[in-house]
């Protein structure tokens, strides 16, 4: 949105190849603060390929990735997590047995001590802070110790956001966030972009709905067999167009 | 939820105590539950059972299963025997009994490294490298021991296993001492609530950093551990160290865990259910002894209250997934 704040996240001529094969040539981009970036193209066009870059899972050919201007190399995801960039995966990543405080806290759990010495879970801690991240994104539960098991599909999608947010994400990479989701709890997930956006946190947006796309973004790159086939924003292109650079017609 | 299935297992174990009850009552108009007696040796029946139960459900829930508890048990009893025994005549009879605890139990946790490797770093599935390691322990266990028991001459360690304070045994004291650690550990724990994470869903809890190898290598080594205590208390029991010692109690400690409300599935159960499972086991087999049916009967009743526990947890699950958050 604000044109001259500066890029959180800074993609320069980014590629990866395997082998012979170019799954991503020479892929720029930026995210401001408050921006949603939408991510468009076939499949093997090389989205998922530019997530994995991005989120430490692989490891890119040539090209610089620069968070709020430092380069920056991840050999892991959770160097990526851990430098804010929270990836929200299709299937979730949540344990459904589990409540949503110990979903956001999972692998990072808070501990006090019951009668003075002996650690425990910090479940009220746990609670709390779910409570209010949830509150974020306008999102109210009553029974916080109920499994994640017991949500609808936007709910749960609203857990794996609350995480991100509350481990401080500056950059949230949703691959895919409105597939399979009924109609109002795609509006749902949409919503909570927008409340993503208004924090200051920059999206990066994947989605083969171009109506979603349209909803949310404020710009959109589209991707055709690892080239940039083309970068908008929103507000000066069409349906017809983006299908146009996708298909390369 | 697993709320709900907890208070099953110990609603059933009431009602069976009932059931018992009227039988003895009709039958020879004398009480089965009231009697001391009986709550004791039913304590004292439900100790290795339950001790094998309490490290089943850990792995249970991470979505495992251990089938080499028994024998583990069986090869700590039989270390347990052989180092009091030689033991005894240079370090006295306490630390003799103490020497031979630390050995049996840190003995019983070589197969449960194994274990834990086997699956963490190898990816063999639970069900077959502990199948292999319940071979391995058998037969380590059974030529330990020469084929035959080993007799224990250490008058403390006789005791231990049958001696009483306020006539509840010391062995049941040390057993409800372990399970309350452990219910603990599993329930207020980092590693518990990891072990329900890896459960439901291995990949979450990849993704969410936890360390999947290491975890399941100290699961399975914490199973065995308790195996090794169970096998030491059968030998303070007995006086002797047995290979088979945990033969029979290879399946009881899974239907323990099953009937407790725990899924096959991984991701759900709890110790206190366990507990309740353990003992439902306990009093069928005691209490059809002591209404004087036929052994055998055991077995069909034990079979039959596992199998309608997990189709009343199925029809629950079933009844509970159509439920959704407001």
């Amino acid at each position: 949105m604000n044109e001259l704040a500066a890029p959180i996240l800074e993609v320069n001529n980014l590629s990866k190849h395997f082998g012979a094969i170019r799954a991503l040539s020479d892929f720029s981009m930026e995210v401001r603060p408050g921006e949603v970036v939408a991510l468009a193209g076939d499949n093997g066009a090389g989205k998922s390929t530019l997530i994995k870059a991005l989120s430490g899972v692989y490891r890119p050919t040539a090209g610089e990735i620069r968070l709020r201007g430092e380069p920056v190399v991840f050999s892991t995801p959770q160097e990526a997590r851990d430098k804010g960039i929270e990836t929200i995966y299709q299937d979730l990543a949540l344990a459904d047995n589990l409540s949503i405080g110990a979903n956001i806290f999972l692998g990072r759990e808070p501990m006090r001590k019951a009668f003075g010495f002996l650690p425990v879970l910090d479940r009220r801690k746990m609670a709390e802070a779910a409570r209010q991240t949830m509150a974020l994104l306008d999102f109210h539960v009553s029974r916080m110790e109920t499994p994640v098991s017991n949500f609808s599909g936007g709910q749960r999608q609203a857990v794996a956001i609350g995480r991100a947010v509350y481990w401080n994400a500056q950059i949230l990479i949703m691959d895919e966030p409105t597939a399979a989701l009924g109609v109002p709890e795609q509006r749902k997930v949409l919503s909570l972009i927008r409340q993503l956006k208004e924090q200051g946190r920059g999206v990066i947006f994947i989605s083969h709905n171009l109506q979603d796309i349209f909803a949310v973004s404020d710009r959109i790159i589209v991707l055709r067999r690892g080239n940039t086939a083309g970068k908008r924003a929103i507000s000066e292109t069409s349906h017809d167009e983006v299908v146009k650079l996708m298909v390369g017609g | 939820m697993q709320r709900i299935a907890d208070l099953r297992a110990w609603l059933f174990l009431a009602a069976l105590i009932a059931a018992f009850e009227a039988w003895a009552r009709l039958e020879f108009g004398g009480t089965f539950i009231l009697n001391p007696f009986n709550l004791q040796s039913i304590a004292v029946f439900a100790v290795a059972p339950l001790l094998l139960a309490t490290g089943q459900t850990f792995v249970i829930i991470s979505g495992g299963i251990d089938l080499s508890l028994g024998f583990i048990m069986g090869l700590a009893a039989v270390i347990a025997a052989h180092v009091i025994n030689a033991a005894t005549a240079s370090m006295g009879l306490p630390m003799a009994v103490l020497l031979g605890f630390l050995a049996a139990v840190l003995v019983a946790c070589v197969p449960g490294i194994i274990n834990g490797l086997l699956v963490s770093r190898l990816r063999v599935p639970p069900f077959i490298g502990t199948l292999g390691m319940f071979g391995v322990a058998r037969g380590v266990a059974f030529l330990l021991a020469g084929g035959t028991t080993v007799p224990v001459t250490n008058s403390f360690f006789a005791f231990i296993g049958n001696g009483r304070i306020f006539s509840v045994p010391y062995i049941v004291i040390i057993t409800i001492i372990f399970v309350l650690i452990m219910h603990y550990v599993l329930s207020q724990t980092k590693f518990g609530q990891h072990n329900y994470a890896i459960g439901a869903n291995v990949q979450a809890a990849r993704r969410a950093g936890i360390d999947i190898k290491s975890h399941l290598l100290r699961l399975y080594i914490l199973s065995a551990a308790c195996a090794g205590l169970a096998g030491v208390l059968y030998s303070a029991r007995f006086n002797a160290g047995a290979a088979q010692a945990g033969e029979p109690l290879l399946l009881d400690c899974v239907a323990a865990v099953v009937i407790g409300g725990a899924s096959l599935f991984g991701g759900s159960g709890t110790i206190f259910g366990t507990v309740a499972g353990a003992l439902v086991i306990a009093v069928i087999q005691y209490g059809l002894v002591f209404v004087n049916v036929e052994p055998f009967w055991q077995f069909i009743s034990v079979g039959v209250v596992i199998i309608i526990s997990v189709l009343i947890d199925q029809a629950q699950r079933r009844f509970s997934g159509g439920r959704q958050d407001e």
